[in-house]
């Protein structure tokens, strides 16, 4: 058995009187595949933002690769090697695809605040920014500035941020969310491509696309997680068919 | 791949130093050298300030903070040399007052900092009027209302000279302006400077790409109180006075209205801003007494209908050349040209007509000169030619820009179709 890239062990979170995580406890392994499903309001995002520190967890802790990192800024966790993708895309409105890409790689190249590098100059982050453009497929939009890609676009760039700094753990929130049925399967071809040899954790909607990619699945209700098992254990869960997949999953 | 000196940037940056080379040479005036000198002034400063509003995207209403501490640094720094009678090079004296912009950037900085946006622009506001507060309260350290004064003359300079002549200051604040504008402009192809755009776009993001917002907005304006400072060094140096007016709201005012209307969002567009809003400032200040008040409207007509400022206009017009639609336009600009004018020529006869009434010392008579002609403000009548000339210009004008705004949309779609 392989270690842990992330265990969160009675994770909380309460917005005034409301507790929406209500104690959850993950192990996601090291290179594994890992989706959480979930009915809408289950709290799936909400759990993203507090691995990734977007929001402070009320109580319990999270781990990454055997490091307490409960209460660390998320530019903190980040350099950590955990990245995450937004489920609305968070870009650099005005700078161009090369320079969105090109920001997400810097830290990790040591660059920090450095104001005595000529930006132009650095080889290894034109070319590493350069790469990633070509693995998310936007090269020929590579000077476009982002504001005016199309939501496809967006999505992919989205997609080429989070993991421009070579994180280890990767967070993608409905990586094809809103997408038509061939824009999926391209997204879903890249997310296999891109996070090769990576830890993956993702929230999906689209029932196809989990079982498709998952290693194991987390079936998240309430603030709670009720089951988590390979596909085809989550398939045979009755709680879970009950409580979220429906009629869905019989079509899954 | 660009690098930061491509062969078309050398160019333009040769034929800027052309310019400021040659500019003094052209009119004997001292009145024509002060303006240049007081142009190369507001060109830093102007461009420290748009590190922030356009790179950074802090809106700061305090600027004049560390360009006046870095004036009264300067000026601290003469007295003491000529009281204690120690030498230090004058040509390197700006430094002293880009000193004092980075240590008070530092110190306020970390509170400014604190909170972007609006918050950033109030906390900005508060500082700016405590410190100019503090010059009027300590008269010891800022000189009260006189000001302080001394005298940049000190010791023998390097190769003689002594910036006795304001030809010799003038190509010190040129030299100091074209080395602050290259290191600005260095500034922007770092990643610092690039990820204080992406800070500007979406400091959210820029934490999830590992970078701390805030202190990347610290750097920045540690490092625009230096660029400050040195345009507070110039001035000192230049006018061998420095008074409270240096650091007070209405200089902060003056530099925002200089980025804006040059162009908050490219790199030039500052230096424009201040060439302009300078000129404006002194030569029409020199004609009419009531510059302020066109100055109000032209900045408001600008935000109002080109917030990009003239960097914005000179771009738009780029596209339109580039997509070969500019003569077409321009045709339609040659058409408003004289409602245009008729227009301003009435709100300007207008003001002048109302200033000369407020000011009439003999009842009855307010009598203004225009093109020959007399108009006498004291009377209803006299009002008549200015006001048809607003009303016949604007109507004509705006017949133009409906025109125009149906011209318009074929010339963007024309523009879409080429990019298809």
């Amino acid at each position: 058995m392989t270690a842990a890239a992330l265990r969160l062990a009675n994770v909380r979170k309460s917005f005034g009187r409301t507790e929406i995580i209500r104690g959850v406890d993950l192990v996601v392994h090291e290179r594994e595949r890992h989706a959480i499903i979930g009915p809408n309001g289950a709290g799936k995002s909400t759990l993203f933002n507090l691995i990734s520190a977007r929001f402070p967890v009320t109580s319990g802790s999270i781990e990454l690769k055997g490091e307490d990192v409960t209460g660390l800024r998320p530019f903190q966790i980040q350099r950590r090697g955990l990245s995450r993708s937004f489920q609305i895309s968070n870009i650099f409105h005005n700078l161009s695809v090369f320079d969105n890409v090109r920001c997400a790689v810097l830290w990790s190249l040591g660059y920090r605040y450095s104001f005595w590098h000529r930006l132009s100059r650095l080889r290894d982050a034109s070319d590493r920014a350069d790469r990633i453009i070509e693995a998310i497929g936007l090269s020929r939009r590579r000077a476009t500035p982002a504001s005016v890609l199309s939501y496809a676009e967006q999505r992919a760039l989205e997609i080429g941020i989070t993991i421009a700094s070579g994180a280890e753990v990767i967070l993608l929130d409905e990586p094809t969310a809103g997408m038509s049925h061939s824009e999926t399967q391209d997204a879903v071809a890249l997310v296999r491509r891109v996070t090769e040899g990576k830890t993956l954790v993702m929230v999906e909607h689209d029932m196809s696309v989990v079982f498709g990619l998952a290693d194991r699945i987390s079936v998240l209700v309430y603030g709670q997680i009720i089951a988590t098992g390979t596909p085809a254990e989550i398939r045979q869960t009755p709680a879970v068919r009950e409580a979220y997949l429906g009629t869905e999953f019989a079509d899954a | 791949m660009k690098t930061l000196f491509s062969r078309s940037r050398l160019l333009v940056l040769a034929a800027y130093l052309a310019v400021i080379v040659i500019a003094p040479l052209l009119s004997p005036k001292g009145y024509w050298l002060s303006l240049l000198c007081q142009i190369g002034i507001s060109t830093v400063f102007a461009l420290s300030f748009n590190m922030l509003l356009g790179q950074t995207g802090l809106l700061s209403f305090g600027h004049a903070v560390y360009f006046g501490l870095g004036a009264f640094a300067t000026i601290h720094f003469l007295r003491a040399m000529h009281e204690h009678s120690f030498s230090f090079p004058v040509t390197l004296l700006p430094l002293a007052g880009g000193a004092a912009g980075l240590l008070f950037g530092i110190a306020l900085g970390y509170v400014t900092t604190r909170r972007a946006g609006t918050t950033f622009a109030m906390i900005s506001l508060g500082i700016g009027e405590m410190v100019a507060a503090s010059s009027l309260m300590f008269p010891g350290l800022f000189g009260g209302e006189a000001g302080l004064s001394s005298n940049r003359m000190t010791s023998p300079g390097w190769f003689g000279i002594t910036y006795g002549s304001q030809l010799q200051m003038y190509y010190l604040i040129a030299g100091w302006a074209f080395l602050c504008i290259l290191g600005m402009f260095a500034l922007t192809d770092t990643p610092l400077g690039r990820m204080a755009n992406a800070v500007r776009d979406n400091p959210e993001r820029a934490e999830f790409v590992g970078y701390d917002p805030q202190w990347v907005r610290y750097l920045m304006v540690v490092l625009a109180g230096f660029f400050a400072g040195v345009a507070g060094g110039l001035t000192a140096l230049n006018y061998e006075i420095v008074t409270a007016e240096t650091l007070s709201a209405s200089t902060s005012g003056i530099v925002i209205m200089m980025a804006f209307v040059g162009g908050i969002g490219h790199f030039a567009g500052p230096i424009v801003g201040a060439a302009l809003i300078t000129v404006l400032q002194i030569v029409v200040a020199s004609v009419t007494e009531a510059w302020p008040f066109y100055f109000g409207i032209l900045f408001t007509v600008l935000v109002l209908y080109a917030p990009g400022g003239i960097a914005g206009i000179v771009a738009e017009h780029k596209r339109l050349y580039d997509a070969g639609q500019l003569g077409r336009v321009l045709q339609q600009y040659l058409l408003g040209l004289v409602p245009f004018a008729l227009c301003c020529l009435g709100i300007v006869t207008l003001v002048e007509m109302a200033y000369v009434l407020a000011n009439s010392s003999e009842p009855g008579n307010a009598p203004l000169h225009v093109f020959g002609v007399t108009l006498n403000a004291a009377r209803p009548l006299g009002w008549a030619p200015p006001v048809i000339a607003v009303v016949v210009g604007g109507f004509l004008l705006r017949l133009v820009a409906r025109r125009m705004a149906s011209r318009g949309e074929t010339v963007v779609t024309s523009l879409l179709q080429r990019q298809a």
